[in-house]
């Protein structure tokens, strides 16, 4: 009976301890490698300008962020994304076009730090070879019904 | 010879054929265990290797040492450029590399990457301080001018200001001759 319910506690207990542990790393583990400084200008406002706004959310969404590699600057928290888009939206209320702040991060990060495809010399194949193989699917069809009915 | 107007003859069942199924799956396989066994690097390197830093001009980040401007490289011999932040772990762990760089001659500027100036003076109390200048990127303008993603990163440049190598993540003791290596390299 006493060892029944002792080994109770002792399973609420462990419960418990493993739930502060988890609440206490949840807590602990971000603030480790974060700075404290306050975001920048335009990190999270948006322009005035509802078209310019609009233009540099499209922007950021086909930019990576180079600290959560699977993310667009537009979806991640990161601090260094919140500088990047401060930095677009910046220079697209100062006129600049989306495409020639592109290419500039692109000159410094490679075509990497972009979403939007380009036609490279490295990439040309992943364009044409859908349409290839399209026309080989085709090709075969073809070649098998027509020949079913000449039998 | 056949005469045209005959049925063609259906060819005849390729054996070959049968192992095409398993053979697309071992490749599949072996594609997946090299993902596994191999990753792909994950680092971004600058795109800026081989040319001049762009203009900046940053204020200072400590009171006892002066900012860093694109002006301050020019002429004498090749240098670093060290991008950090107080609130980086692997930035201490590179501080006693950088301090034996800088015992060694090697002059050494700072870019702190969105840090407060008591944070940075703590650090360098804690760490030691092996820069010449520091100047305070708070919106990590700089940073992303030089096409570094991340904190530390460590970029050799020339007599002429140019960027000749970029070390990502902190200098390990062992990395020492590496970046000696490169700084003697920037000199032709």
């Amino acid at each position: 009976m006493t060892a029944l319910s002792s080994s109770r506690r002792l399973v609420r207990c462990s419960a418990f301890a493993g739930m502060a542990m988890l609440l206490f790393l949840a807590l602990v583990s971000p603030l480790a490698a974060q700075d404290t400084m306050p975001p920048a200008p335009y990190a999270y406002r948006q322009l005035d300008d509802p078209a310019q706004e609009a233009q540099a959310q499209a922007l950021m969404e086909t930019l990576r962020c180079l600290k959560c590699q699977s993310q667009s600057i537009a979806d991640s928290d990161a601090p260094m994304a919140g500088d990047m888009r401060s930095q677009v939206r910046q220079r697209i209320a100062a006129g600049e076009e989306p495409e020639a702040i592109r290419a500039w991060l692109v000159e410094r990060y490679g075509d990497y730090v972009s979403y939007a495809p380009r036609m490279t010399p490295l990439t040309w194949p992943l364009f044409v070879l859908p349409i290839v193989l399209l026309a080989l699917a085709a090709l075969l069809l073809r070649c098998r019904f027509l020949g079913g009915r000449d039998q | 010879m056949r005469s045209p107007d005959a049925p063609p003859e259906r060819p005849a069942p390729r054996r070959w054929a049968i192992w095409l199924p398993l053979g697309l799956f071992v490749g599949f396989v072996l594609l997946v265990l090299i993902g596994l066994l191999r990753p792909a690097d994950r680092e971004v390197a600058s795109a800026m290797i081989g040319k001049p830093l762009p203009a900046f001009d940053l204020p200072p980040a400590i009171p006892d040492r002066p900012g860093l401007a694109r002006s301050d490289f020019a002429g004498g011999k090749p240098r670093l450029l060290n991008v950090f932040a107080s609130w980086c772990i692997p930035c201490a762990v590179e501080a006693p590399q950088l301090d034996a760089l800088a015992k060694e001659g090697v002059e050494i500027d700072g870019i702190a990457i969105r840090d407060r100036q008591e944070d940075i003076a703590a650090f360098l109390a804690r760490n030691g301080n092996p820069f010449t200048r520091i100047g305070a990127d708070d919106v990590s303008a700089v940073q992303l001018a030089i096409g570094s993603s991340g904190v530390p990163e460590t970029f050799v440049i020339d007599a002429g200001g140019v960027i000749r190598y970029q070390h990502i993540g902190e200098i390990r003791a062992d990395q020492l001759p590496l970046i000696r290596a490169k700084l003697k390299e920037a000199e032709q």
